[in-house]
């Protein structure tokens, strides 16, 4: 089994997209956590953003992170020819 | 294949619309025959027996004889089923019973629980899942033993997640046993058994497939039992019906209430008397052991008074009561003060304000909220990133791009229940903060008085201050009141109530399926298997899994039988292990292929030995069991979150000595690469037999 550049290329991709999606997640939970006091002044659809944030919005981030990186590795998959035959 | 996996899936849908349909009309059978005079005590049994009879019905016909479909389902488990059987698998009695109390009690500060378990399935999604499932074999001490080669690695990963799991399960039998015997009348121990059958005849016959089956059946229920209630409570308070868009105005007035209720001169009244009574305590507990006698006389004295004084019955037999429950000795005293001290200090403070992050009187103890708050997310979603029971559920979808979008779909279902739980929290608090605090004693509403004969523990309403008049400080409520008295506090019919219970029951049966099989399979699978007897024929397999989950479960119904502590601390515990042991190496496994066996023997036994050791020093119940001496907190962390510790030490200990021990072999790269990618042309083949 020999590796060839794009199959490298594919590993590559995938570890900043890795990478850019755990930032986003980081920064939804524990910047958010850190910073909860002071955020909790600003008001989002009538709820303090702190709070709005750790019961619904993270949330609805992290769903969105995990669909956008299924999506965006399907097309990777196909690009750099290492997607599965449709009878796997 | 492809034609047939589609018409599978075609297939499922039909079997489970059918099925939802079913349901919905069984429920409205019964909502006719409550108008028509049916007594609540039979609805319960008809939703117990009913439930239990579909989930035996599910696991008789996926029974099966073939390891792939015994362990794995057959690896053909389409990715939006595999989202609803992880949704149900993942979601235990204390999300379903507890999540809503846990908000309603500690506000703010219990979204950290939110949070952590739903962040955590995007490290499964990024980290995990798509890798396991090209490896493809049965469980996760499977991979381990394969990316690191030798017994050893894979013996650890047997023992973790035997740890994780049984510390989980008990969790579990004993959600069932109370539902069981709270619904139907019957006793707790006998609820565990009946339970107990519940979750057997799903696993018994079909392992994982008859699992997964049920567990798409169960979700169905548990998530029309938990909507129901909450929509309608959202009618009553705002008149539209979905709540997790709108009670943000609800949250608005419950902040206003609680400044009321602050400063609200009764209030301060109840407060004050449990105060006093707190330090009256403090004082008889310094004067012991003089004190005793000196109380005891005290005691008597006043029987006798009110006797010479022919006082109302009533009152003669509660100064009898106390006379009888004196306690025995100074040191029974001593105990039974202490804990009154307590109990009445815990009732001297003001509303905890419900929206306001990390409320405390002082920045030091802000500072120690904030960081409790984090180290309960990290472990949560570390945990969640790390137990086998949902890991495994990966390697039955039919490919890794299945695997990915599985991850979402069981985020989504789980993501409709998590962010439903904040609303009703609020919701049922606005209800008691409006409805209930002000209302004079005699006009309580039904339910009120129905749950404080019934639970004293879950609902105690007393006039402390003798106004007639409740107060916020004379109610205390149990966590689990909240979901379960919802239908009541909504003003609907039992009918509804007995659905919440199903519903607890199916997210209790379903969690406790998994968890079991994760423990056979781990014993069956690794230990025989793998390493005792790797001749034994298929059908040998499966009855050696099949005797060694009756085994399982039968432990962990006598664990639970002996009630063992506090249920949130253990399923805390079980994420903190799993994350301590498993995560480091999983992940380092993967995404490093310089991560040695030698490197990952450390990791494991530092990442667990750590987080164990701070569990051991610092839970006063483990401190009293194993005679350990207490240590100071680490940065002011409670025992639950250990996994802080534990990942973090288990990462770095893996790199460090990784890096001076030999790098792995060919295969092994080989076998990292493979797994990295889908598909590769001349790629070796894992998957297991």
């Amino acid at each position: 089994m020999q590796l060839t550049q794009t199959h490298i290329d594919y590993w590559q991709k995938n570890l900043r997209l890795t990478a850019v999606l755990l930032a986003i997640w980081f920064v939804a939970t524990f910047v958010l956590a850190w910073y909860a006091i002071p955020l909790a002044e600003f008001k989002m659809f009538g709820w303090p953003f702190s709070f709005y944030m750790a019961a619904q919005g993270s949330l609805i981030i992290y769903v969105l992170i995990i669909g956008y990186y299924a999506i965006a590795m399907r097309k990777s998959d196909i690009e750099h020819g290492v997607h599965e035959g449709e009878e796997d | 294949m492809a034609a047939s996996q589609k018409e599978f899936n075609q297939q499922l849908k039909k079997y489970y619309s059918f099925y939802t349909g079913g349901f919905v009309i069984f429920v409205v059978l019964l909502a006719i025959g409550e108008k028509m005079g049916m007594p609540n005590k039979w609805i319960g049994y008809c939703f117990l027996v009913f439930t239990i009879l579909l989930y035996a019905g599910i696991g008789i016909m996926s029974r099966t004889l073939e390891v792939a479909e015994y362990y794995v389902a057959g690896r053909r488990v389409p990715a939006f089923f595999n989202g609803m059987a992880t949704g149900a698998d993942w979601m235990s009695a204390a999300s379903f019973i507890g999540m809503a109390g846990t908000l309603y009690l500690s506000g703010f500060d219990g979204l950290a629980f939110i949070m952590g378990w739903t962040g955590g399935y995007v490290l499964v999604a990024l980290l995990l899942a798509p890798y396991l499932r090209k490896f493809g074999q049965f469980t996760i001490p499977d991979f381990l033993g394969a990316r690191y080669g030798g017994n050893i690695v894979r013996s650890l990963g047997v023992i973790a997640a035997i740890i994780a799991s049984f510390t989980y399960v008990v969790a579990q039998i004993y959600g069932v046993g109370l539902i069981t015997s709270r619904f139907t009348g019957l006793e707790f121990g006998i609820g565990v058994f009946v339970g107990l059958a519940g979750i057997l005849v799903c696993s018994f016959l079909g392992g994982m497939k008859a699992v997964t089956w049920t567990q798409v059946a169960q979700y169905v229920i548990l998530i029309i039992a938990y909507m129901i209630p909450v929509v309608w409570l959202s009618v009553k308070h705002t008149g539209i019906p979905l709540p997790q868009l709108v009670y943000g105005t609800v949250l608005e007035k419950v902040t206003e209430r609680e400044k009321v209720l602050t400063n609200d001169p009764g209030e301060k009244a109840v407060r004050q008397i449990f105060a006093d009574r707190a330090k009256a305590a403090d004082e008889k507990i310094k004067a012991l052991p003089a004190s005793y006698q000196v109380e005891k006389d005290a005691v008597a004295k006043k029987l006798e008074d009110l006797k010479a004084a022919s006082a109302p019955k009533g009152e003669i037999d509660a100064a009898e009561k106390a006379l009888k429950d004196f306690p025995a000795s100074p040191e029974a005293a001593k105990a039974k003060w202490t804990a009154d001290k307590a109990g009445a200090a815990g009732r001297t403070a003001p509303p905890k304000p419900h929206a306001t992050p990390y409320p405390g009187k002082d920045e030091a103890a802000r500072n120690n909220a904030k960081w409790n708050f984090i180290g309960i997310v990290f472990c949560m979603m570390f945990g969640t990133a790390a137990l086998p029971h949902i890991l495994m559920r990966y390697y039955t979808t039919p490919s890794v791009h299945e695997a990915r979008v599985s991850v979402f779909w069981s985020l989504f279902f789980i993501f409709l229940l998590y962010f439903t739980a904040p609303a009703l929290a609020v919701l049922a608090k606005y209800d008691v903060y409006t409805l209930i605090v002000g209302s004079k004693f005699a006009d309580l509403p039904a339910w009120v008085n129905a749950w404080r004969t019934v639970d004293p523990g879950l609902l105690n309403i007393t006039d402390i201050n003798k106004d007639g008049i409740v107060q916020l400080a004379e109610i205390v409520i149990g966590g689990d009141l909240i979901v379960l008295a919802t239908p009541e506090i909504a003003g609907l019919p039992y009918v509804i109530s007995g659905l919440v219970a199903a519903g607890g029951l199916a997210a209790a049966l379903s969690t406790a399926d998994g968890l079991l099989l994760t423990i056979a399979n781990a014993l069956s699978h690794d230990l025989y298997y793998k390493m005792i007897n790797p001749n034994a024929s298929p059908g040998m397999r499966i009855t050696v899994s099949k005797i060694l989950l009756l085994g399982v479960a039968v432990i962990a119904a006598y664990v639970t039988s002996l009630k063992p502590g506090n249920i949130l601390f253990l399923v805390g515990a079980a994420f903190s292990i799993a994350a301590s042991a498993f995560f480091p190496a999983l992940v380092m496994g993967i995404f490093w292929k310089r991560a040695s066996k030698i490197g990952a023997i450390a990791g494991i036994v530092a990442g667990l030995g750590t987080c164990l050791y701070y569990m051991v020093h610092t839970y006063p119940v483990f401190i009293q069991w194993f005679g350990t001496t207490p240590i100071q907190k680490w940065f002011g962390l409670e025992p639950i979150s250990a996994g802080m510790f534990g990942v973090p030490i288990g990462l770095v200990t893996i790199f460090v000595v990784s890096l001076v021990t030999p790098a792995p072999d060919k295969e092994v790269q080989e076998l990292v690469d493979h797994v990295r990618y889908p598909n590769l042309v001349g790629d070796i083949d894992t998957k297991g037999t």
